[in-house]
């Protein structure tokens, strides 16, 4: 993790000053694609099907973005990155955005020279046991060995959690996901830690998924969300305003079924603004009217996306909790388009 | 006196009778070798009875197997509780882990490229054709780029003109000075592939255009990209290592330390480090917005780690051969080259052959640590689909799979250096 700071902060420390002049959406335009960085594959978030077609929150955020600045939802080249990196991808300019389950943190915002452009996931870090463990508190695990994913913040969350909490831990240091779910269905730890999301959808590909359960303790906040390069305005407000068009479009009920027919014009003035009947808030972006219509049509609105990819329909199975609406007891908060 | 009538004389030969049964047979056999003393019978049971338990723990999971699923969901309903494993994922996916996201119409291209490569291979390995052919193996490199990435088919022929290039300025200029020439030579095909090569094949595609539709490197991965970077490395590795091995035992003290430093250097690193190097370090080093494929940074870096290996091979079999071989070659009037090919790189590349292949395997097995730098070999892949739902939660089934193709390359590769070593055996017949 350090060795990966290091490095992209020479990087940004080469590059700002070249990139903060070049313009990414002039590039990306001339380009005629976008450049996104992914995961290589995370449940839900972004995972490539047989036909090597992405699917995926992430993927789909990504596509709103190529369908708002390049009027094609399918003009994304995804780039599979990996923990170690995705920062330095993103700082060399090999890609325009990454949209990969980062979480929004004081260091990466501020040391590493980016700019997140909002939350497109609330998660936080949980613990998983088998029944049979008989625990039913975080707090019951002391002494236990603990599968962890190395590399990420969640170790250093666990290391925090435990050290508050006065107990003993036996880290199973593991490198990659699926090793960690083989790790702990042979028997190899007793607890697995991550991100709820990410066990709820391990939880949900065990044979026997009633025998697990998720411990009540969240033990820490990940707001998960795309960022971009720091030092190009225009491009950020691009993927802030592109994420908060798929918020509000769900708070203001446009669908990609209906974002068609709510573009002629209706007697909500917000409505009007978002889809380029009023105003011209297209045009401050740099971009065309219709922006924000394709993105709901390409992808549909934040709930849509969030319903085909990890929502209770899905085998992932997630609810909706602090992702919801804030008008529904969420976390969600879309910026008003005015 | 006749003999014959002797009827103490025994008059047919005695048939040769079987041995007893304690000294032959399976018996005898497991005797010898499986229940010779306690420590062997301890051994024997030991070793049966782990084979028994895996076998027992292996043959219901096998013996259900379930192909044709759709899901990992479909496959458990079908087993219904049953162990067994769930090979829908391979009849599903199979061919992303062999071409990654390679278009799916386009497959041919790459296929034929690996036919070929065969083809360009037999004189090489099997001597079945006359030497002559090596040439048109020469032309196969550019042939299968060409075939896996597509472009322009000028392209290729433009690269390959470069080194016509060289030779055309080494023959010309070679008359006054050996080294002028091969400056010359290695400076004027370093100009033509930056500033003429592209405009060559742009020229001359917009007046006779052959070209088929380009496929980026992006899309290529699984055993397609390790093959790629394997071959290639495999290919290149072999010549740089003789020459750096030739330049550690040289007597110029300049080409000397050099091979020394390169040697130890990229010995002295971790392949993972190098291949950071060439994802994260060169993006920086180099002008921004320079297009230089990520896959060709790799290829270059795996070949130069597998060089400085190569070489240390190699001088252990130049180190193995006797003085006298040397000593031999200088009095026959030999100048340094000619000593070196005619007489003694025959015999120290004999000698290395095992070193040698045991160097390609490991780096083509290397290959599958590039999934650390985001490309997608197959075993990044694997990963990648137990990321879809529907195979969320598989995992033995795609590793033995990709095992087993690993297994049928390196044992291949195996089974041809120990053909080799019998075909070039000449002394002790």
């Amino acid at each position: 993790m350090k060795m990966t700071i290091a490095f992209a902060t020479i990087a940004a420390a080469t590059l700002t000053a070249g990139i903060a002049s070049a313009g990414t959406m002039a590039d990306v335009q001339a380009r005629g694609k976008l450049n996104c960085g992914v995961t290589g594959g995370q449940a839900g978030f972004s995972a490539p099907d047989a036909s090597g077609a992405w699917h995926g929150m992430d993927v789909d955020y990504c596509r709103a973005v190529a369908a708002a600045v390049l009027k094609d939802p399918n003009a994304v080249t995804f780039v599979p990155t990996t923990g170690q990196t995705r920062f330095t991808a993103l700082a060399s300019a090999e890609i325009d955005i990454l949209s990969r389950t980062t979480t929004w943190t004081f260091s990466r915002d501020v040391d590493l020279k980016f700019t997140f452009a909002g939350v497109n996931y609330y998660d936080g870090q949980a613990f998983m046991v088998p029944k049979s463990l008989g625990a039913k508190s975080a707090k019951d695990l002391n002494g236990a060995t603990v599968c962890i994913q190395t590399g990420t913040t969640t170790e250093l969350n666990l290391a925090e959690y435990f050290r508050k909490n006065n107990m003993k831990y036996d880290p199973v240091p593991v490198e990659n996901n699926g090793d960690v779910q083989q790790k702990y269905l042979a028997g190899a730890c007793d607890v697995i830690t991550s991100d709820g999301s990410d066990l709820a959808s391990t939880r949900s590909s065990f044979k026997d998924p009633q025998d697990h359960i998720i411990l009540p303790e969240v033990i820490s906040k990940e707001p998960l969300g795309p960022l971009v390069r720091q030092g190009d305005d225009q491009w950020a407000d691009v993927a802030r305003w592109t994420l908060n068009a798929l918020l509000a479009a769900e708070e203001l009920g446009i669908t990609s079924e209906n974002v068609e027919k709510l573009s002629a014009g209706t007697d909500n003035p917000e409505v009007n603004r978002l889809l380029g009947k009023e105003d011209k808030l297209g045009e401050m972006l740099g971009l065309d009217p219709a922006w924000a219509k394709r993105a709901i049509a390409s992808v549909g609105n934040y709930g849509e996306i969030f319903a085909r990819n990890v929502g209770d329909k899905t085998p992932i199975g997630l609810a909706r909790g602090q992702n919801a609406l804030w008008t529904q007891g969420g976390l969600m908060y879309p910026l008003p388009f005015r | 006196m006749n003999l014959h009538n002797v009827s103490w004389v025994r008059q047919e030969m005695v048939l040769a009778s079987a041995r007893p049964v304690s000294q032959h047979g399976p018996l005898e056999w497991m005797r010898k070798n499986l229940f010779d003393g306690w420590l062997s019978t301890l051994l024997t049971v030991a070793s049966l009875s782990a084979i028994a338990w895996l076998a027992t723990a292996i043959a219901p999971w096998l013996g259900n197997s379930i192909w044709k699923a759709k899901s990992l969901t479909e496959c458990r309903q079908l087993l219904d509780g049953a162990p067994g494993a769930c090979w829908g994922v391979i009849r599903d996916r199979w061919p992303q882990l062999l071409f990654g996201f390679y278009p799916a119409d386009l497959y041919w291209r790459p296929v034929l490229a690996f036919a070929l490569l065969f083809a360009a291979l037999a004189p090489v390995l099997f001597r079945v054709l006359p030497s002559r052919a090596l040439w048109t193996s020469a032309a196969y490199p550019g042939l299968a780029c060409w075939l896996i990435w597509g472009g322009s088919f000028w392209f290729p022929v433009a690269v390959y003109l470069g080194f016509a290039v060289a030779a055309a300025l080494f023959t010309s200029t070679a008359r006054i000075s050996q080294g002028l020439g091969v400056s010359a030579a290695i400076l004027g095909a370093a100009l033509w592939w930056i500033y003429a090569a592209q405009p060559f094949s742009t020229g001359v595609n917009s007046i006779i255009p052959i070209a088929v539709e380009a496929v980026p490197s992006r899309e290529i991965g699984g055993f397609l990209l390790s093959i790629i970077i394997g071959v290639t490395g495999i290919a290149m590795s072999l010549p740089l290592g003789i020459l750096l091995a030739l330049g550690r035992r040289s007597s110029l003290p300049l080409i000397q330390m050099l091979s020394v430093v390169f040697i130890e250097f990229i010995r002295g690193v971790p392949l993972i480090t190098l291949l950071f190097t060439a994802s994260l370090l060169l993006n920086y080093f180099l002008p921004p917005g320079t297009n230089f494929d990520l896959v060709l940074r790799v290829v270059i870096m795996v070949t130069l780690f597998a060089s400085a290996y190569m070489a240390e091979v190699i001088r252990g079999g130049l180190a193995g051969l006797p003085r006298g071989q040397y000593e031999a070659a200088e009095a026959l009037g030999l100048d340094y080259w000619k000593a070196q090919r005619l007489i003694i790189l025959p015999q120290a590349l004999k000698i290395s052959i095992p070193g040698i292949v045991n160097t390609f395997i490991g780096l083509f097995k290397d290959t599958t640590l590039v999934m650390f730098i985001g490309l997608l070999d197959p075993i990044a892949l694997a990963a990648a689909i137990r990321a879809n739902t529907e195979w969320q939660g598989i995992y033995w089934e795609i590793f033995i799979f990709i095992a087993a193709v690993f297994f049928i390359f390196c044992f291949g590769m195996s089974r041809y250096s120990m053909y080799l070593e019998r075909r070039l055996k000449t002394d002790h017949r």
